[in-house]
């Protein structure tokens, strides 16, 4: 599951890379242009994402969740 | 006189909330300089969030999607979203983690620690200080020109100023703008600490999203006589092709961008909000939220900069048209513009004050971060043997917020508007050094040898690259480096080239030098 939403990220990364709305100014809903849309979209998938991540690739256990105070 | 009221208001809100969260300082060095480790997910979200985002997610958006499109959200937006929450995840997590478990406040004492390194300070400080300095004076500087910008007309008989140039008649001047906005600041900071930092935030945090969202359906229900949604779509079919798509942005500059957000991982006041975090759970919210944080922001401010090129909007707002994208620093006149003449005195006055909130939601955790980094990186390094009580902890921190502060200030007084083309160069200076983090936390073989390596090579490289801008033809913020690959040249940031060299020095000298004690690698990392 950890290389699977690691294997997102990496999807976010390229899908944010969108050449294919580069030169494309329609409007979505008359008001939003595509590009701008799509970028949107994609803050709300990297949400997603990363709510994955937190529920299946958290790096600590339970076990580090409440550390004694420190040591120097 | 409205926007005078309302900044003094909101001002003065802001003491009383730092004020007020000194009631529960418990006097200790470790609660004043990180809340005792009490911030929970909510604050923690806003204090991460309210910190990264300076004005220019307000004011600067807007301006540069009006001077250049929409591009300026996927290069410093949606990428942010990405990167940020990465940093959070990758990093904040971990540094949480080891920070609780040794004990840690600074970068530095988590450097000097995990590289068994007692001098990495002395490298490290005059740069971290310096890249925060400047990203202090931005704030600072900007901080000015906004209260003197929306208090214009609002004392005409103390500020005459330049009665040829209307604006400045009656406003507030910049420096003095930028004392309030200081000394505010440093009130709540001096007496609040980290947990003052942290309300402040929250509060401040939550006003400039909300009235970021408010100011757009106030503009877009007056740009027509229709609903807010017909005027939205009337004005939205009159922009043109340039604003409305990434045309006149390049590809290669665009990809190389998202190496800017990065440097996230690597800001020390950044580092220092991490390990307020009651619980390595409380980050959660913040690797999910911030994303949406930053498109409720940003998406609005962009929408308004595109719109504000319409003739809709020239026909509706007279001096849109005194405006020239040739002219530099006009674009930070749209957003103030479009504020003044479509959402009246009342808005305005909220807006300029969450504006401020933005600004100083920033300022407050770097005074603060400069104040611990003195006191526990040098005073308590060199000139105490390590040895502090609370009581010591808690003054020496606040005298040298004070002298950060007064410092910064003098320098603002001197009017280095040169430092805003320093902006993008501050941060691709955290950026390059954010491999170092990235291994100390995650690369048993790093060695102390190729973590100076990794500083040396990326100051140099730094050096060099700022050295070609300085003379170059550009402004300093354009600047870019060109490469020649399958015979097509390509425009990169100099970013890119920073983190390579960087990089690549701390792998090889990390690689031919002996690698640090099984033993101590014990303490960071878990089995082998």
């Amino acid at each position: 599951m950890k290389y699977g939403i690691w294997g997102l990220v990496l999807l976010l990364t390229v899908l944010h890379q969108d050449l294919w709305y580069w030169n494309d100014s329609s409007l979505v809903g008359g008001i939003v242009p595509i590009g701008l849309f799509y970028h949107a979209c994609l803050s709300v998938a990297a949400a997603f994402v990363w709510f994955l991540a937190t529920q299946f690739a958290w790096p600590l256990g339970d076990a580090d969740e409440s550390q004694p105070g420190g040591e120097s | 006189m409205t926007s005078v009221i309302i900044i003094s208001g909101y001002l003065a809100l802001l003491l009383l909330l730092g004020l007020g969260s000194s009631r529960l300082f418990s006097g200790s060095g470790n609660d004043y300089q990180l809340a005792g480790h009490s911030i929970g997910p909510f604050m923690l979200l806003m204090s991460l969030f309210g910190t990264t985002m300076t004005a220019f997610a307000l004011i600067g958006s807007t301006g540069e999607a009006w001077q250049n499109g929409i591009g300026v959200y996927g290069k410093m937006a949606s990428s942010s979203a990405i990167v940020h929450s990465l940093c959070f995840f990758v990093i904040g997590v971990r540094i949480w983690k080891l920070g609780h478990k040794h004990g840690y406040t600074t970068q530095i004492e988590f450097f000097r620690d995990r590289l068994q390194s007692a001098h990495i300070g002395l490298v490290l400080f005059p740069i971290l200080v310096t890249m925060v300095i400047v990203y202090i004076l931005m704030g600072i500087l900007g901080a000015g020109t906004i209260v003197n910008v929306f208090t214009s007309g609002a004392f005409p008989t103390l500020f005459p100023g330049d009665p040829a140039a209307r604006q400045t008649v009656g406003a507030v001047p910049a420096s003095l703008g930028s004392l309030v906005i200081c000394c505010v600041v440093l009130v709540y900071v001096f007496f609040g600490g980290m947990r003052g930092t942290a309300w402040a935030n929250t509060f401040q945090t939550i006003v400039f999203i909300v009235l970021g969202v408010v100011t757009f359906f106030v503009i877009a229900a007056n740009l027509g006589d229709g609903t807010a949604v017909e005027n939205m779509r009337a004005t939205s079919a009159q922009i043109d092709a340039r604003w409305a798509s990434r045309s006149g942005t390049s590809t290669s500059v665009y990809l190389t961008y998202m190496f800017i957000p990065l440097s996230v991982g690597m800001f020390p006041h950044i580092f220092q909000h991490w390990l307020t975090a009651r619980s390595a759970n409380s980050f959660k919210l913040s690797v999910v939220a911030h994303p949406i944080c930053i498109m409720l922001v940003w998406m609005p401010c962009v929408m308004l900069g595109i719109w504000a090129t319409t003739d809709i909007a020239a026909s509706l707002v007279k001096p849109l048209a005194g405006l020239s994208h040739n002219v530099p620093g006009n674009q930070n006149k749209v957003l103030p513009i479009l504020v003044n003449e479509l959402s009246g005195p009342v808005l305005g006055g909220f807006l300029s004050a969450g504006i401020l909130a933005a600004i100083m939601s920033s300022l407050d955790s770097q005074f603060l971060c400069m104040g611990t980094m003195f006191t526990n990186d040098i005073a308590k390094r060199y000139f105490t043997k390590g040895e502090m009580t609370d009581r010591q902890t808690v003054f020496w921190t606040r005298t040298f917020i004070i002298l950060v502060v007064a410092v910064s200030y003098g320098v603002s007084l001197l009017n280095p508007r040169g430092v805003f083309g320093l902006g993008v160069w501050c941060f691709s200076g955290f950026s390059a050094l954010f491999p170092l983090i990235f291994a100390a936390i995650y690369w048993r073989r790093l060695t102390r040898a190729g973590a100076y390596a990794c500083i040396f090579a990326a100051a140099a490289t730094w050096g060099i690259l700022f050295r070609a801008a300085l003379t170059g033809n550009e402004p300093l913020s354009e600047y870019l480096l060109t490469v020649d690959l399958g015979g097509t040249s390509w425009d990169i940031m100099p970013v890119a080239a920073m983190i390579v060299v960087s990089s690549i020095a701390m792998i090889v000298v990390s690689m031919v030098t002996k690698p640090p004690d099984e033993a101590h690698l014990q303490r960071f990392f878990r089995g082998k």
